[in-house]
């Protein structure tokens, strides 16, 4: 099985999850990764830079037309939503969604309709229900979904939404989830690839 | 093919075929808006409306004028507030204003004004700055219905603290109340506040540039558009600024993917406010 891109989403306790499974992530790894973490407007230092001094991969605050490069991390900036076009990102400044801008929602739907099956999306710690109905996305159109086991999350409400609304393939604990993330990944889709 | 990606490819031909629909019939040209956001815009009013396929809108606004606008209204991104970003306007107080002192009178284009809430926090800081009175601001949108509210300068006035609050983190020097009155609902700006600004239909994708100006000032219009649409109006932009004019884009839009990149100077990295330099 051949996947082309990571989505992953966070809330509540995201920060602490993140390094968790940004720390696991080898610095060949493969695949792009796209990161949204809730969080208020003007978090002050950016949330890249804080991620940064966890992981082997270059991590970058997604600016908008960025080219999607795999074995890179992008994370949705403050108060944009992230969307995935074909091969590139763009960014929206369109209403909340659940309360949230940027929204777990708007990625993973993104992500599950420019990668279909080939989108591994990932749905960690968070106190609402963001996330789930994209996560569904995803696993209707063939990608791979994980959840953090609810267990050994900070907030186990938004993972345990996903599995409840059957839009999960996997619940790991969260220190197990970069290691099946290295283990699906050992094969990047060759870049031009038409997905 | 399988049936999920069979659906797929009809939507997206569907989408396409609305899209170039619309552009005819209209001259509203949507497409090469960003694809993914276009999309579940189109969704959501499909949703709304209770329609199943593209196919059906688009035979709806195709046939009945009443639904293009329902569709503008749909397609275009109207989320603004006074002093958004804060920062922004600090950095365009110190760094920019200062260029524009010694004029004799200063254009600004704001483009894609929206409800207007922008135009009236610059109207304001230039006001602060003792400029406002040589200052014409031109502020331009695709849509008359919010430009129509624009124009008319209320605003409930249960916004009025989020933007109390911007307006203090912008570290602007006033009372940020001194600028509007207020009945039990509504916050009218003032008179005095409107007087400079000229409001304008002007769709940035079909129609050309209208004056040369030194500033302008186009934030988070463009990230709805592809990178060749994004070229294309940046061109229109670059020509519509004088020598050494500003431009102010949205603090997570970049020049780098487009060819005018060289053109200008940075002015604030992270505000991103530029320089025509050539």
């Amino acid at each position: 099985m051949n996947y082309g891109i990571v989505v992953a989403g966070a809330s509540l306790g995201g920060l602490h999850a993140l390094r968790t499974l940004l720390q696991g992530l080898p610095k060949d790894f493969p695949l792009p990764v796209a990161i949204v973490q809730h969080r208020g407007k003007d978090s002050g230092e950016p949330l890249s830079t804080y991620l940064q001094s966890c992981s082997a991969l270059e991590i970058v605050e997604a600016e908008d037309k960025d080219k999607i490069v795999s074995g890179r991390v992008y994370v949705a900036p403050a108060d944009y939503h992230l969307l995935i076009e074909d091969g590139w990102f763009s960014l929206s400044t369109e209403p909340q969604v659940r309360y949230s801008r940027p929204s777990i929602d708007i990625l993973f739907e993104s992500a599950a309709y420019a990668y279909g099956k080939k989108a591994i999306g990932v749905l960690l710690t968070g106190a609402n229900q963001d996330g789930a109905a994209g996560l569904k996305k995803i696993k209707e159109r063939g990608g791979l979904t994980i959840a953090q086991d609810p267990v050994t999350a900070e907030c186990g409400v938004m993972p345990g939404s996903a599995i409840a609304a059957r839009a999960v393939d996997r619940v790991l604990p969260l220190e197990r989830i970069s290691g099946f993330l290295r283990e699906k990944a050992t094969r990047a889709i060759p870049q031009g690839e038409k997905i | 093919m399988d049936k999920e990606h069979a659906c797929d490819t009809v939507e997206k031909i569907e989408i396409q075929l609305f899209l170039e629909g619309v552009f005819r019939l209209y001259g509203y040209d949507f497409r090469d808006y960003a694809s993914a956001s276009m999309r579940r815009r189109i969704l959501q009013l499909m949703e709304i409306e209770k329609v199943s396929t593209v196919s059906e809108l688009q035979s709806m606004v195709l046939h009945h004028e009443k639904w293009m606008e329902r569709l503008l209204m749909a397609v275009s991104v109207n989320v603004t507030a006074m002093f958004r970003d804060p920062p922004f306007y600090t950095s365009f107080r110190e760094k920019v204003l200062p260029l524009l002192a010694s004029l004799p009178l200063i254009r600004i284009w704001h483009v894609g004004c929206s409800t207007g809430e922008e135009v009236y926090s610059m109207a304001i800081l230039l006001k602060e700055a003792g400029l406002y009175d040589k200052a014409k601001i031109y502020a331009t949108d695709i849509n008359e219905v919010v430009l129509n509210k624009a124009k008319n300068g209320i605003y409930p006035l249960s916004l009025m603290k989020e933007y109390t609050d911007n307006y203090i983190m912008a570290k602007c020097g006033g009372v940020f109340s001194q600028y509007y009155t207020a009945d039990d609902k509504n916050a009218v700006f003032n008179e005095g506040m409107r007087k400079k600004i000229i409001w304008a239909q002007h769709n940035l994708v079909t129609d050309s540039s209208f004056n040369e100006f030194d500033v302008i000032l186009c934030r988070n219009v463009m990230i709805y558009f592809n990178k060749s649409l994004q070229n294309k109006v940046h061109e229109l932009l670059y020509g519509s600024l004088k020598a050494n004019g500003i431009l102010g884009l949205g603090t997570a839009e970049t020049l780098r993917f487009t060819v005018f990149e060289n053109r200008y100077k940075e002015l604030d990295r992270k505000m991103k406010l530029f320089q025509k330099v050539m």
